[in-house]
C-alpha cells in the first residue's frame, strides 16, 4: 500500500540532537568516536537542558567533527583552540553549558597549554577527550598518547617518546573533575558525561577509544572490536585513585573511573569577587609599611 | 556603582587609552588578551574599566589563545576585542583566518613596533602592514584603520567596532608606538552623539534560517550562541547553512561572499583624507603617524612655493584604488613615507602604472620619518626630469 511507504521512517532517539542531514558521517566503521558521541547525546538529553543554552565546540581532527553532526549551537574552531575559543563563548554568556569536545592530539598537542590553564582557572567548562593514542584525521601519527613502541606513520620503527597521563595532568593542574573510560563502558561513561556537564568547573573526561583505521591497522589489532576489547578487557576501574597512578598500562592495568571530584570557585566566581571586593588583599597576613619602606630606600 | 561606559568630557590620555576609551563606546564588553609592548596600556586599561561597565577582562595564556577568545565571545553575544603588537601579531594570524572564514565581527588592535621578530619592542614600527592584509592563508579582504593621534584611536575603534559589526569580519587597528603612548588631548563626546551598529540578527524562524545567507549588502545576518537557531560554524569551507562542502564550487561561492561584501561596499568602508591636491605635483601618500609628518611636510613645501599635497589613509585596507589610480594620472610624483622599507608603497606603484613616479621615504623601525626627509623628497621630486 501507498500510505505504508510514505509512513516517515522511523526515528531514533537522538534523532532532535543530529543533524541527520548531514548523515553519512565521515567515521570510518568500528571507529569509537561514534560510541562517544551516541552518550555525549544522551548525556545532554538526560540533563534536561533546554537545548538552547547548551553549545558544543571542538578543534580539529576526526573527533573533531563531532561538532558539526550535533544540532545544538555548535563550533568547529582551528587545530588546538577549541579550549580558549570556549573560554570567550562562556565568558560571554555564562547561563550557557559549553562542551568541548576533541582528539588527544587536538587538546593535548597542539592545545595542551590551553588545557592546562583552563584547568588552573577552573574554567567552568566540560572537555571529554578521545583518546585513539594517535592523530586519526591525518591518517596516523605519533600523538602524546601514543604508547612507547607503538608504530605510527611517524614511529615506523616504534615509538621514542613516552606519552603522558592526561588525567593526572588535568588533576595537578587544578581540574575539579577528572575521570576516565573506555569506549564500551557506555553506560558508565554516559552517567560520567552528565555528571561532568552538571559539575561546576572545569570537568575532564577521557575515553579510550579504538581508531581502527589509522591506530590498530599498524600495530596487529586490525578489527575494530578486538581493539574496542582489547582496552577493555585490559581496563581495571579504581574510582577516587590518585590520577597519578591512574596508568594506561596495556599488560594488565588499564585504570579508569572517576578519580577526582570537589568544588571550588570557578574563574567567573572569582573574578565576581574580586571585583565586588570581597577578596582580601595579598598577602593575607599584611606587611610592615615602614620596613618595606625602608629597604626601598635602601 | 557601575562606571560610566562612555568618558563623556575632554581628557589628556594617551593612545592606548584612547583606544580602550572607544570600545567601552562602541559597546566591548569582553577583552581577551596578553601583555606586550607597547600595547599593554591597552589590556591594563581594559582590566580596570570592563568590570565597571559589567563586561569581563581576561589574561589569556598567549595571544593565540586571546584570539580565539574573542571569536567565542564574539558568538556569545558580546563585542570584543584583543591588542597586541608584532610576536603577538603574528601568532594571531590563524585565527585570523577563522574570524574571515566564519564572518565573526570583532576587533584587532595592533600598536605596531619595529621587527622582524623581537626587534625594538619600545620603539615605533609600521612594518605590520601587508601582513595585516596578507598574513593569514587563503583569500579574503581585510579591513584595517590607521589611527594618527589619541583622539583618532578614540574615533577608529568606535568605526572599527561598527564595520566589524556591519561586515561581520574581524576589523585592524594598525596603530604604532608613538600613536599609542603619546599624550594628546582626546574629546569623548555625550553617548548619545556617538553612533553605535550591532549586527543585524535573524528575523525569520529557526528552521527557515541560512546562517551564510547574505542579504542585500552582501552581509549575512548572524544568530548568538543561546538565540535558538543551531547554527554551525566552521573554518572548513562551507555552504550557506554553514555546514563544510568541500568542493571547488562551494569554496567559489564562500570567498566571493567574504571578499564580494567588502569589495562591493568600498563607498561605506574608504576613509581618506586630502590637503591642496588640486593643484599638487606631489601628493604624499601617508597613514599612521607617518602621516602627521608628511602633514607637517607638506605646510613646510607649501610655504616655500612647493606644489605639495596630502593623502591621508584613515583606512589602509582595502586600499583607495580608484582614487589613487585617478591621482596618478594628475601628479607628477606619489610619495610615501613608511616605517618598513616599503610596504604600501607597492600599492601605489601598482595602481600608478607608470602614469606618475612613486618614491619611498623609508625608515626600518625605531624613529618616526622627520617632515624635513620629506619635504626634501618633495623637492627633489620636482627638480626630476619627467
Ligand atoms: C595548525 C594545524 N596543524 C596541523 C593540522 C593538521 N591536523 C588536522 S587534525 C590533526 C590531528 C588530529 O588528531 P587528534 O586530535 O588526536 O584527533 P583524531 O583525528 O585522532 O580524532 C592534525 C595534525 C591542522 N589542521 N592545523
Ligand atoms: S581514522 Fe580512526 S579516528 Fe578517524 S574516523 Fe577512522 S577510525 Fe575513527
Ligand atoms: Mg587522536
Amino acid at each position: 500500500m501507498t500510505t505504508a511507504l510514505a509512513a516517515a521512517p522511523p526515528r531514533h532517539p537522538h534523532d532532535d540532537l543530529l543533524r541527520t542531514e548531514r548523515i553519512p558521517h565521515i567515521w570510518c566503521s568500528g571507529c569509537g568516536i561514534g560510541i562517544v558521541f551516541g552518550s555525549l547525546m544522551a548525556a545532554i538529553t538526560k540533563s534536561g537542558l533546554a537545548r538552547q543554552d547548551v553549545a558544543v565546540v571542538s578543534g580539529i581532527g576526526c573527533t573533531g567533527r563531532m561538532a558539526g553532526y550535533i544540532r545544538l549551537d555548535s563550533f568547529h574552531t582551528t587545530h588546538g583552540r577549541a579550549i580558549p575559543f570556549a573560554t570567550g563563548l562562556k565568558l560571554a554568556r555564562p547561563q550557557g553549558k559549553v562542551i568541548v569536545a576533541s582528539g588527544d592530539g587536538d587538546l593535548l598537542a597542539i592545545g595542551g597549554n590551553h588545557f592546562i590553564h583552563a584547568a588552573r582557572r577552573n574554567m567552568d567548562l566540560t572537555v571529554i577527550c578521545v583518546n585513539n593514542f594517535n592523530y586519526g584525521m591525518t591518517g596516523g601519527q605519533l600523538a602524546p598518547s601514543t604508547p612507547f613502541g607503538a608504530k605510527t606513520t611517524t614511529t615506523p620503527q616504534g615509538n621514542p617518546d613516552e606519552p603522558f597521563n592526561f588525567c593526572a595532568l588535568a588533576a595537578a593542574c587544578g581540574a575539579s573533575y577528572v575521570a576516565r573510560w573506555t569506549a564500551l563502558h557506555i553506560r558508565r561513561l554516559t552517567n560520567t558525561i552528565l555528571e561532568a556537564i552538571n559539575h561546576k568547573g572545569f570537568s575532564f573526561v577521557e575515553i579510550v577509544a579504538p581508531c581502527p583505521t589509522a591506530f590498530g591497522r599498524r600495530n596487529k589489532i586490525r578489527g575494530a572490536l578486538d581493539l574496542l576489547k582489547f582496552y577493555y578487557d585490559r581496563s581495571v576501574v579504581k574510582n577516587h585513585l590518585a590520577p597519578g597512578e591512574a596508568t594506561i598500562d596495556f599488560d594488565h592495568n588499564l585504570v579508569v573511573g572517576k578519580f577526582v571530584e570537589f568544588d571550588r570557585p570557578t574563574f567567573l566566581d572569582h573574578y565576581q569577587m574580586v571585583n565586588r571586593g570581597e577578596v582580601e588583599a595579598w598577602p593575607a597576613t599584611g606587611v610592615d609599611a615602614s620596613a618595606a619602606g625602608q629597604r626601598k630606600a635602601g | 556603582m557601575p562606571g560610566k561606559a562612555v568618558l563623556t568630557g575632554t581628557h589628556f590620555m594617551n593612545g592606548d587609552e584612547a583606544c580602550c576609551e572607544g570600545a567601552l563606546a562602541a559597546g566591548c564588553r569582553f577583552f581577551g588578551g596578553y601583555p606586550i609592548t607597547p600595547a599593554t596600556e591597552v589590556a591594563e586599561r581594559m582590566s580596570k574599566r570592563l568590570p565597571q561597565v559589567g563586561g569581563v577582562f581576561i589574561q589569556m595564556e598567549d595571544e593565540i589563545a586571546s584570539m580565539a577568545a574573542i571569536l567565542g565571545a564574539s558568538w556569545g553575544g558580546q563585542k570584543s576585542m584583543t591588542s597586541t603588537s608584532g610576536p603577538g601579531f603574528s601568532l594571531m594570524m590563524e585565527n585570523i583566518g577563522l574570524g574571515l572564514c566564519t564572518e565573526t565581527p570583532c576587533v584587532i588592535c595592533n600598536v605596531q613596533r619595529a621587527g622582524p621578530s623581537t626587534g625594538l619592542p619600545t620603539l615605533v614600527g609600521q612594518g605590520d602592514m601587508m601582513q595585516a592584509r596578507w598574513g593569514s592563508h587563503g583569500p579574503y579582504e581585510i579591513i584595517a584603520l590607521c589611527p594618527a593621534s589619541p583622539q583618532e584611536m578614540f574615533d577608529f575603534t568606535i568605526q572599527a567596532f561598527n564595520l566589524s559589526e556591519q561586515f561581520r569580519l574581524p576589523v585592524l587597528i594598525m596603530a604604532d608606538e608613538v600613536v599609542g603612548h603619546m599624550n594628546e588631548r582626546v574629546v569623548i563626546p555625550p553617548a548619545d552623539q556617538i553612533t553605535v551598529i550591532d549586527r543585524a540578527k535573524p528575523n525569520v524562524p529557526p528552521a527557515e534560517y541560512l546562517p551564510y545567507h547574505p542579504g542585500p549588502d552582501g552581509v549575512a545576518p548572524m544568530a548568538n550562541f543561546g538565540d535558538g537557531y543551531f547554527m554551525h560554524v566552521t573554518g572548513l569551507t562551507h555552504d550557506e547553512r554553514g555546514y563544510p562542502t568541500m568542493t571547488p564550487a562551494a569554496q567559489v561561492e564562500m570567498t566571493d561572499r567574504i571578499v564580494g561584501k567588502i569589495r562591493n561596499n568600498l563607498d561605506r568602508i574608504l576613509d581618506y583624507e586630502t590637503l591642496f591636491l588640486d593643484d599638487a605635483q606631489v601628493a604624499v601618500v601617508a597613514y599612521g603617524i607617518s602621516a602627521r609628518s608628511a602633514r607637517g611636510a607638506v605646510l613646510t613645501a607649501r610655504e616655500a612655493g612647493l606644489k605639495a599635497g596630502l593623502v591621508k589613509l584613515n583606512v589602509a585596507w582595502p586600499f583607495p584604488e580608484d582614487f589613487i589610480r585617478e591621482l596618478s594620472g594628475r601628479v607628477k610624483t606619489m610619495i610615501m613615507p613608511e616605517i618598513n622599507l616599503g610596504q604600501m608603497v607597492l600599492e601605489l606603484e601598482r595602481l600608478a602604472q607608470g602614469r606618475c613616479a612613486v618614491r619611498l621615504v623609508a625608515h626600518p623601525g625605531g624613529t618616526i620619518i622627520s617632515p624635513r626627509r620629506i619635504v626634501e623628497a618633495i623637492r627633489q621630486a620636482l627638480e626630476e626630469r619627467p
